[in-house]
């Protein structure tokens, strides 16, 4: 009896786990199909951002419109997973009545076939996201197409298709026999996993290795400024602008349309392989991104019918106007803002090197505020220093201290300046590596803490954490000589150390009171506002 | 476009006239190419496309002769002629080509047998908006015994003191052991911008300059300097801590000194601080000078001033540590080149055209040029033979340099010598360190130590 009464019970839990499997093949199944159907008629992205708009939804409330297109797969795909274990039982019931074993045999074949054809694509299903906490979710870079996730930078699949992508992207007008595409610049070193997305590069390779001495196939401006770039030359958010701004206008002066072309529309073409190029270089910055953007729209809009001299004219003056007003205007309104927030016998801490930052506080000293500065800086790049002289160039009183010695030195301070190289739009402050650690200690000291930003700098990425999207500096940045030994030389060697030299990090902005901009003074959490008012203005 | 190659190829050779009172520098044959493809073929494979070829008219009809800059050469030349009679300098052929010059140009001498990566010193010049960059190498020291001169001399050549700072490019003190009397002074302007110099003694000027266009504008105005290596190096390197330079109300002085040019009773030293001006105090143009102020880097540090401590006039120097780099300028580095250049470009051992019979001994150091004929029984050793040379029968030829269309008659025996063109060597001789001239003839039974035969 019990024997018998058992086959019919294991068979039903059998049959339920097969109902299990069926169902979640089932659904999986339909889920590739429909994922296919989207596959082709829109674009390649899509597929990727499904895992990612699930891991971003919590955070992405207010997230704008660029990922509208992925909307519908998400709020399809997002409750799949829930109710998967829920419609086991009655899709159980709707089971077809074939010969079991059959079905089962079939199944089981195709789903072997698929796993197999799975692993290679690292394409992945929902039951694998949650087992990777630490996934990053592709990059939204505005230049350059999103990688699909988990792909590792240095896959040699990913490494031919950014090749071919730079070989399209052909310079116009190069001789037939050169070859006309940007060369790849190849990473350098070990990287740690948890950043293996993010190229590194040495500085010791630079990618003018690879492109002939006289260039002629990117203009000689845009290979010096690279070159600057790269070696660290002009660096700062909005050093990097204005450079990357004369670069364009010596382009523009040089340019002629050729026979049979708009200015406007091959003008934007001769730049994106320099863009290219810049990005191989140092990856853009956000403020060279919206200037790129800006200029682009300006070139789109010209006239068709505009003389060719007059539209260079034009563009000359709209670059001109852009850095006038967004840059250095954007910087005597925010020190008149700030002067308002300095009072005398203030003690000021500001971080690294911010170009705003050493502005407003020449300004105030110059408006007879009497204040002093504690300067805090971090290795390897020190530029604290450079803010230091500056600032005692001046005649300001000046202390100089090393992060490690922030927690020590906050009760005697008054107020927190802090720079910023970008403001994300979901109000977190992306910075130099180290500024998030001063906010966090500041607001543990209730330290106002005051982040200084042109609105130029405003960006609609969305980013809770500084492993999505950074930078990886040269790591042997971090290799130091000390009384003649230096201990780190042969890193390399050793398989099990890595060298990580990050260049941003975000801040959150519960850590932030109050962001000064052009446009006045407004907490963190309006950043999204400020944007909505650009685009609605442009 | 960038930059414009020039290359001087009118040297006449003056520290080995015995090979050149012949054959002009610029052709002479090492590894079996003319000396000039060496320096044609580092611009070609660096991406050149187009070179300006400051030459003799000799050196041209030779060049429109010889296979090999036919062939081997895809570049356009844009040959240029000059007088040979050798008054004028580096610096005044580039006054004499101004008109050709439209942007920064890249000089390099015929005598360079390098494989430097070019990308080096351009990049020094680019990112650094220098207005000078060239290039340096550790002296090697020469293996190979020299014919002619018996035992090793060590010719008193000339010390170059070169100072640079601790980064190790930017060069600050450069002077020729001539110059100093005294003994080395370095201006007190210097040590405080840069405290710690380094001068090294050992270096080898390459004769590549990376040079901006207004010191060629400043060339052709100021007709007193003739020379590039031995007056506007110097020159330049000096002016870049000259007061002036630093001095704000320079344009101020350019106007007074025009409206006193009339006035003043010696004329003669306006033009010059007239001509500074161009390449000193040309400002930068406003957006990067907002750049430069914005930027958070400083190429010094450990006092007040700004990067470059507001120098406009910059110099750069890219001193290679490893991998060849010889100049071509004396007998010993004929030599050595020889040696070397034809492993540095894998060249192929043995001409296809030429004839060798089987009974030969050939070392796989050694090269036979085109259409030579070898004969039974020889033996060549560590030697490079010239096109259209003949070798007869039982012939030793070991370490030598044998120049084309020479013919070797049977028995001889040559050791460490140089032969050069169109030299006949009778029966039977034996050489051992000689210098044979061009076109001259050995007797047969000769024995010759340690000589020189030359008209």
């Amino acid at each position: 009896m019990v024997m018998f009464s058992l086959t019919p019970v294991l068979d039903v839990c059998t049959q339920q786990q097969e109902g299990k499997e069926l169902t979640k093949e089932e659904k999986q199944r339909l889920r590739k199909e429909k994922k296919q159907q989207k596959k082709s008629k829109e674009k390649k992205d899509d597929k990727p951002s499904r895992d990612s708009e699930k891991e971003k939804k919590p955070a992405s409330a207010a997230s704008p419109a660029p990922q509208t297109p992925t909307q519908p797969p998400a709020q399809k795909a997002a409750p799949a997973p829930v109710p998967v274990p829920a419609s086991e039982t009655p899709s159980a019931a709707d089971k077809p009545a074939k010969s079991k074993a059959e079905l089962k045999a079939e199944r089981r074949a195709r789903q072997e076939a698929e796993r197999a054809s799975k692993g290679k694509k690292g394409d992945v299903g929902p039951q694998a996201a949650p087992g990777k906490p630490k996934a990053p979710p592709s990059e939204l870079q505005p230049v350059v197409k999103r990688l699909p996730e988990h792909v590792q930078v240095d896959n040699p699949e990913v490494l031919k298709k950014l090749a071919k992508k730079l070989e399209r992207q052909q310079v116009y007008g190069c001789a037939p026999n050169c070859c006309g595409c940007i060369p790849l610049r190849s990473d350098y070193g070990y990287k740690v996993s948890l950043f293996s997305h993010l190229h590194q590069y040495s500085r010791k390779a630079p990618l003018t290795q690879q492109l002939g001495i006289p260039s002629t196939v990117i203009h000689p401006a845009i290979v010096r400024l690279g070159l600057q770039y790269s070696q660290g030359i002009v660096a700062g958010s909005n050093a990097r602008s204005v450079a990357l701004l004369h670069a364009f206008k010596q382009v523009i002066r040089d340019y002629t349309t050729p026979p049979n072309e708009e200015l406007s529309r091959d003008l934007v073409n001769r730049l994106k392989p320099y863009i290219s190029f810049l990005n191989q270089c140092r990856p853009l910055s956000a403020s060279m991104g919206n200037a790129i953007k800006y200029i682009k729209k300006e070139i789109s809009n010209i006239p068709s019918q505009c003389k060719e001299e007059e539209a260079k004219r034009k563009l000359l003056n709209c670059i001109d106007c852009y850095i006038n007003e967004k840059i250095v205007l954007a910087a005597k309104a925010i020190a008149k803002y700030s002067i308002e927030k300095i009072s005398d016998g203030d003690v000021i801490l500001v971080y690294g090197c911010s170009s705003l930052v050493n502005h407003i506080l020449c300004e105030a000293f110059e408006k007879n505020r009497k204040f002093r500065v504690i300067v805090v800086d971090s290795r390897p790049r020190l530029e604290g220093r450079e803010a230091l002289r500056r600032l005692v160039q001046k005649g300001i009183n000046c202390t100089y201290v090393l992060i490690s010695a922030v927690s020590y030195i906050l009760p005697e301070v008054s107020k927190v300046f802090l720079g910023a190289h970008a403001l994300l739009a979901n109000g977190y402050v992306m910075s130099r590596v180290g500024t998030s650690q001063i906010a966090l200690v500041a607001k543990a000291f209730n330290v106002p803490v005051l982040v200084c930003c042109e609105t130029y700098k405003f960006c609609e990425r969305v980013q809770t954490d500084s492993f999505v999207s950074n930078e990886l500096d040269d790591p042997d940045d971090l290799i130091v000589t000390r009384t003649g030994t230096t201990q780190l030389e042969h890193w390399q060697e050793v398989p099990s150390l890595g060298l990580l030299n990050l260049v941003y990090d975000v801040t959150p902005p519960d850590f932030v009171d109050l962001v000064i901009t052009d446009l006045g003074m407004i907490p963190c959490t309006s950043v999204p506002v400020v944007l909505r008012v650009k685009n609605v203005d442009q | 476009m960038e930059l414009q190659a020039v290359l001087m190829a009118a040297g006449g050779g003056s520290r080995m006239t015995d090979l050149t009172y012949n054959t002009p520098k610029a052709m002479l044959p090492v590894g079996n190419k003319p000396l000039m493809w060496y320096p044609l073929n580092l611009l070609e494979r660096m991406g050149f496309e187009e070179v300006i070829v400051i030459t003799t008219k000799e050196v041209q009809k030779m060049m429109s002769t010889d296979p090999k800059m036919k062939l081997d050469v895809k570049m356009k030349l844009d040959v240029v002629c000059i007088q040979e009679d050798g008054d004028m300098g580096t610096a005044d052929a580039l006054r004499h080509i101004q008109q050709k010059i439209k942007t920064d140009i890249l000089v390099v001498s015929c005598d360079l047998i390098t494989d430097v990566a070019l990308h080096e010193v351009v990049d020094l010049f680019r990112a650094h908006n220098a207005t000078l960059a060239m290039l340096m190498s550790k002296a090697h020291e020469f293996t190979e015994t020299v014919p002619g001169q018996k035992g090793k001399k060590k010719t008193a050549e000339q010390r170059d003191f070169v100072g640079v700072d601790q980064s190790g490019k930017r060069l600050l003190f450069m002077a020729n052991e001539a110059d100093l009397e005294d003994g080395l002074s370095i201006r007190k302007s210097i040590m405080r911008k840069h405290p710690r110099m380094h001068i090294k003694t050992g270096l080898v000027d390459a004769h590549l300059y990376c040079l901006k266009k207004a010191v060629v504008d400043f060339l052709a105005d100021n007709k007193s300097i003739s020379s590039i290596r031995g007056e506007l190096v110097p020159y330049l390197v000096r002016k870049q801590f000259s007061k002036t330079t630093n001095c704000p109300k320079i344009k101020d002085d350019a106007e007074d000194q025009n409206q006193k040019k009339n006035d003043e009773p010696h004329g003669r030293q306006n033009p010059l601080k007239l001509c500074e001006c161009f390449i000193i105090s040309t400002p930068n143009s406003p957006l990067l000078q907002l750049a430069q102020d914005r930027s958070c880097w400083n190429d010094h540090r450990g006092d007040m001033s700004e990067a470059y401590h507001g120098g406009k006039l910059r110099c750069y120097v890219h001193i290679m540590d490893e991998g060849p780099c010889y100049r071509v300028n004396t007998l010993a580095a004929y030599i050595e080149a020889n040696r070397l250049a034809p492993k540095l470009f894998e060249e192929v051992p043995v001409h296809p055209s030429a004839v060798i019979s089987e009974r030969c001994q050939m070392g796989s150091d050694s090269y036979i040029g085109a259409m030579c004929q070898i004969a039974d029984k020889t033996s060549i050793k560590r030697s490079t033979i010239g096109n259209s040379t003949t070798v007869k029968e039982k012939v030793k030829v070991a370490n030598s340099i044998i120049m084309h269309g020479v013919t070797i008659e049977e028995g001889c025996n040559i050791q460490g010598s140089v032969i050069c063109s169109n030299a006949v060597i009778g029966r039977g001789a034996d050489l051992k360190y000689c210098l044979v001239g061009n076109g001259q003839q050995i007797e047969p039974e000769g024995k010759d130590h340690w000589h020189e035969h030359t008209p």
